[in-house]
């Protein structure tokens, strides 16, 4: 067997299949994992603990809590949580609607298709089409005008406020409810509604006793995930605002280009606080989801 | 049960109404660059820009690479964990789903501390390197729904007895991936592909951050100067974004893949 020969990088010769020599196969992706996703991200929370002179500290965790950046953070998780509370709840009703609620059936796969379009459709065109839609000069808010006379923009929204971004994450929010969401609808079935009304159950009731307590578990867990998908999100929010609205991305990033701190160290616990916000909910998210799939089979 | 289907439409409605409104928007913004009536102008300014075609090409050159590495990284090891290390599995999914955790711009701050001009790997002291560090970025974000859909294609053939036929009429490894596996997942492999190129097209985070003449930039840049041809462009990205899941569907059609799996 030419178990020696060092043919191809990957090609770790067959032969040697169940030997200990396993491990050589994923060492190519490992060592792209480590140069290019896990050694930057442990530089940078090896660095949130360092002082100047690179010493142990917890410092820069500390000086987190000023003003500044502290409103960052209430700002960034309230569109975030914002945006995933009502792009949960509208992605719920949409997804809901094409699935049970007896609409033709030529919906559903067109809702399907969109949401994978409009759940990636994010980013710096995201915000111009709001801005075209809904900005000072948008066609909404001139036809609100012409034929309601209603001025949107003197009831004291911007498209730029937090209100604008939120309806505007909320493009990509809730098709990635939809998304998400699907799976876990067509897992309710048909037989415990029916069943329930037989037994002389209402809708409210069949809602209240059954429909929830199978699906919240997914629905939290998506409504998790939307919310790290806002708060990790740069381009959108850079593209329609510039640097005019403080949430974190937007300081990390300046922070990044211009060490707008003035404390390097501190840039890296911006990091970190990050990644802490978006790993809980993103685990939290997998262990529901774990959950979940244990009732809906 | 008619009342909840009045509901259902109603929902189906107001989500019509709010997805379809900003593209009308758009569209009716980015005709309106000649005064009092509607044209293309904004649409032949943008193609005559030498800076589109120069960022959009870059950008198309960044995707077609970020794939191509992708796939040569994604496939030999999704291919080796299936069939020879099934141990490493949990480890390496796991990995696959970590850039959904950590944002983007905390990965591509990562990299400018440690492979900038005073560190061991100096990739951004030359703009070669700095593309090469930007389109390893790309794998990187790409890697969740590459991995999946590699994984699902895998799934879906008969992966052992592919191996054990080639080799036994004397394939090589490298034979056996390119010639054997290869064919057999292409409805996968173009189903992420086309995933990829919709990623990397627009992206700026990364771009942006790391300084180099893509697509994504120069959008934000004619953003904050222009008024009709960002809408214009506007429009071609949700044209080009439509286009890539179109073909992704259709290339998925073949292999009963979840195709809604799109995160």
């Amino acid at each position: 067997m030419s178990a020696t020969s060092p043919e191809t990088r990957h090609g770790a010769p067959f032969a040697a299949a169940r030997s200990p020599m396993a491990w050589l196969g994923i060492v190519p992706f490992m060592i792209f994992a480590i140069l290019f996703l896990l050694w930057p991200t442990a530089h940078l929370v090896i660095g949130a603990f360092e002082s100047k002179d690179g010493g142990f500290t917890f410092a820069n965790i500390a000086n987190l809590t000023q003003p500044a950046i502290l409103n960052a953070y209430w700002l960034s998780i309230r569109i975030s949580a914002a945006s995933a509370f009502l792009g949960g709840l509208l992605g719920f009703a949409l997804a809901y609607a094409a699935i049970s609620g007896g609409l033709p059936r030529w919906i559903r796969p067109t809702l399907t298709t969109f949401s994978g379009v409009a759940s990636n459709f994010a980013g710096v065109p995201l915000a111009f089409a709001f801005i075209a839609t809904l900005g000072r000069t948008g066609l909404v808010t001139t036809l609100l005008v012409k034929w309601f006379d209603f001025n949107l923009y003197h009831t004291g929204f911007t498209i730029l406020s937090f209100w604008g971004l939120t309806l505007t994450y909320l493009y990509f929010q809730i098709p990635l409810m939809v998304l998400i969401l699907t799976p876990a609808l067509d897992g309710l079935k048909k037989e415990w509604r029916e069943a329930a009304s037989i037994l002389g159950a209402s809708s409210l009731q069949y809602w209240l006793r059954i429909a929830i307590p199978v699906l919240w578990p997914s629905l939290l867990g998506a409504v998790l995930l939307l919310f790290a998908n806002a708060f990790g999100a740069v381009a959108t929010a850079y593209a329609l605002t510039g640097s005019s609205l403080n949430i974190v991305p937007i300081l990390l990033f300046a922070q990044i280009r211009g060490d707008v701190l003035h404390n390097p160290n501190l840039g890296y616990a911006l990091a970190l606080g990050m990644i802490v916000i978006t790993a809980l909910s993103n685990l939290a998210y997998i262990w529901l989801r774990a959950w979940s799939e244990r009732w809906v089979k | 049960m008619r009342e909840s289907r009045i509901g259902a439409w109603i929902a189906f409605g107001i989500g019509a109404l709010y997805f379809i409104l900003p593209l009308i928007a758009t569209f009716e913004f980015s005709l309106r660059m000649k005064r009092g009536e509607y044209s293309f102008e904004a649409y032949r300014v943008v193609f005559a820009d030498p800076r589109f075609q120069a960022s959009f090409t870059y950008s198309v050159g960044q995707a077609l690479a970020t794939i191509f590495v992708g796939i040569a990284l994604v496939v030999p090891t999704a291919y080796w964990v299936r069939l020879r290390a099934p141990q490493f599995r949990p480890i390496v999914e796991f990995i696959t789903l970590l850039p959904l955790v950590i944002p983007a711009i905390v990965i591509v701050f990562g990299y400018l501390r440690i492979f900038n001009s005073s560190s061991l790997i100096p990739l951004t002291d030359t703009n070669l390197g700095t593309d090469a560090l930007l389109m390893f970025g790309y794998v990187t974000l790409a890697l969740p729904y590459l991995y999946r859909a590699v994984d699902t294609g895998l799934q879906a053939i008969d992966v052992r007895t592919l191996t054990e036929s080639a080799e036994s009429l004397g394939a090589n490894a490298f034979t056996i991936l390119t010639r054997v596996i290869l064919p057999n997942i292409r409805p996968a492999l173009l189903s992420g592909a086309f995933l990829t190129f919709a990623i990397v097209i627009g992206e700026f985070t990364f771009a942006a951050l790391l300084n180099r003449p893509a697509f994504g930039p120069y959008l934000q840049l004619l953003g904050a100067n222009r008024a009709y041809e960002p809408s214009a462009l506007a429009i071609m990205a949700f044209l080009v974004t439509w286009a890539c899941m179109g073909l992704m569907q259709l290339a998925s059609r073949g292999l009963r893949l979840p195709t809604t799996d799109t995160r």
